[in-house]
């Protein structure tokens, strides 16, 4: 249970200044702000015969985009700091095994989502006029998305901050390894808004797990190696 | 010696492959001998397959090399690991190219967006893109060997998820799955046939120049380095 007390670390740095996540919530309500400024709540358009609002054939994919850039935020934030001062040679000294700073940073990173999207989507539901009609299915949707998010993202911060560009490359070359993760939520996030049976994504949330389960593991065996000197 | 075999192979079997491509010994199915478009966009098909499938071998041998270069730190795997990619990323980009001329053809338009096919398959180009990314953006050789193998492994999800795209998601699509049965389509299946030999084979011979050169350049800068220039 090592991982716990480096998540407890990295959480507690972060509880003193907030300084991440207040800025993480900021960027995702001004993502979700600037969408619904920008496509306006009133056009519509005919699709397969019926009409339907715009708004609502975009709203999973802003959600999401505004999910996957605030946690961006976080995630090239996540290892960033630890390079500065050599905190990275401190945790790497400690008597752990390597994959436990990966889990505890994964634990961490996810709070923070997790905090961030608790208080996004209430604003989301308000700004869209959204009466999402199963929410369970909707919270199964964001946390397996979320994780998966999380599983490959530390993996990418660890090994972005190593190189020349640091924070520059990080979206470059995390958002590609992501597209299943983001095209299974999107499409079962649009189903759990409108019409909402768990049975209807069971393929997306199959996606969803099978990608956090291998991430999960690759992310063990190869982590050490992203941190190693 | 038995590069030269290869070089030579590779020479007769694209000559031959061009020539059934190009002369009336490979057909034109019927089926699209009806459809919109002139039937002879059909012949692509013969180049576009083998590309693409000789662009997932090319990302295969740069997941085992990188999987091989974590375990020994030996430097050869990491050239191999370049050389493949960089082979591969130009068989991914033939394989767009090759599609989005087809398409235009046989659909009217180069691009569909929301396909998953067409999807996945920019996305597996984005993914070793970035790949190479990650390999300029560190100047340590050993360091660039580490995190490059990293993601060598973490973005080979690519590869079957651009090859299962259209299972995986049930989201209709355009891109047609082919359906072949030998005794019907012989003279199709063994100008295809040939094909794929005469891609691989085309593949590996620039993987093996690729690689020559790599050891070229550094046998320069070693002589560079004692002879102090």
């Amino acid at each position: 249970m090592k991982f716990l007390e480096i998540a407890g670390k990295d959480l507690r740095a972060e509880f003193r200044t907030k300084q991440m996540l207040n800025s993480m919530m900021i960027f995702a309500l001004l993502v979700i702000v600037i969408f619904s400024f920008a496509f306006g709540n009133e056009a519509s358009i005919f699709v397969q015969g019926i009409n339907k609002k715009i708004v609502d054939l975009l709203a999973p994919g802003i959600l999401w985009i505004a999910f996957t850039f605030a946690g961006m935020l976080g995630l090239s934030r996540s290892f960033a700091g630890e390079k500065e001062e050599g905190c990275l040679e401190g945790l790497k000294l400690c008597p752990v095994d390597r994959s436990d700073i990966y889990n505890g940073k994964v634990i961490s990173n996810a709070v923070l989502m997790f905090l961030m999207e608790i208080i996004t989507i209430p604003v989301f539901a308000v700004l869209f006029s959204y009466d999402i009609k199963n929410i369970t299915g909707m919270l199964l949707v964001v946390v397996l998305g979320t994780f998966g998010f999380i599983f490959v993202g530390t993996l990418l911060s660890a090994l972005a901050v190593n190189t020349r560009t640091r924070e520059i490359l990080l979206p470059v070359i995390l958002f590609p390894v992501l597209l299943p993760v983001i095209l299974s939520a999107v499409t079962a996030t649009g189903t759990m808004l409108a019409s909402g049976q768990i049975s209807d994504i069971a393929g997306e949330l199959q996606i969803l797990a099978v990608y956090d389960v291998i991430f999960f593991v690759v992310a063990q065996l190869v982590f050490e190696y992203t941190i190693e000197d | 010696m038995l590069k030269k075999i290869l070089f030579a192979l590779t020479a007769v079997l694209m000559i031959i492959s061009i020539y059934a491509v190009f002369s009336d010994y490979s057909p034109i199915p019927v089926s699209v001998k009806n459809a919109p478009g002139d039937p002879a966009n059909f012949k692509i098909f013969y180049f576009h397959l083998p590309i693409a499938i000789s662009s997932y071998l090319a990302f295969a041998v740069v997941f085992i090399s990188s999987v091989l270069y974590l375990r020994g730190k030996q430097q050869k795997w990491d050239i191999t690991a370049l050389s493949a990619a960089e082979v591969g990323v130009i068989f991914a980009f033939l394989t767009l190219a090759s599609g989005s001329i087809w398409a235009k053809s046989a659909w009217g338009a180069y691009w569909v967006t929301w396909d998953v096919r067409l999807n996945t398959s920019l996305v597996l180009f984005l993914i070793y893109l970035a790949y190479l990314m990650i390999r300029q953006a560190v100047e340590e050789p050993e360091k660039r060997a580490r995190l490059s193998a990293v993601f060598g492994i973490v973005g080979f999800v690519g590869v079957p998820l651009s090859y299962m795209s259209i299972r995986l998601w049930n989201r209709a699509t355009m891109h047609p799955v082919a359906q072949l049965n030998y005794s019907t389509h012989s003279p199709l299946i063994i100008t295809l046939l040939v094909n794929f030999a005469a891609f691989f084979l085309l593949v590996a011979s620039l993987i093996v120049l690729r690689i020559d050169n790599e050891r070229m350049k550094e046998k320069i800068n070693e002589l560079k380095r004692v002879k102090n220039l």
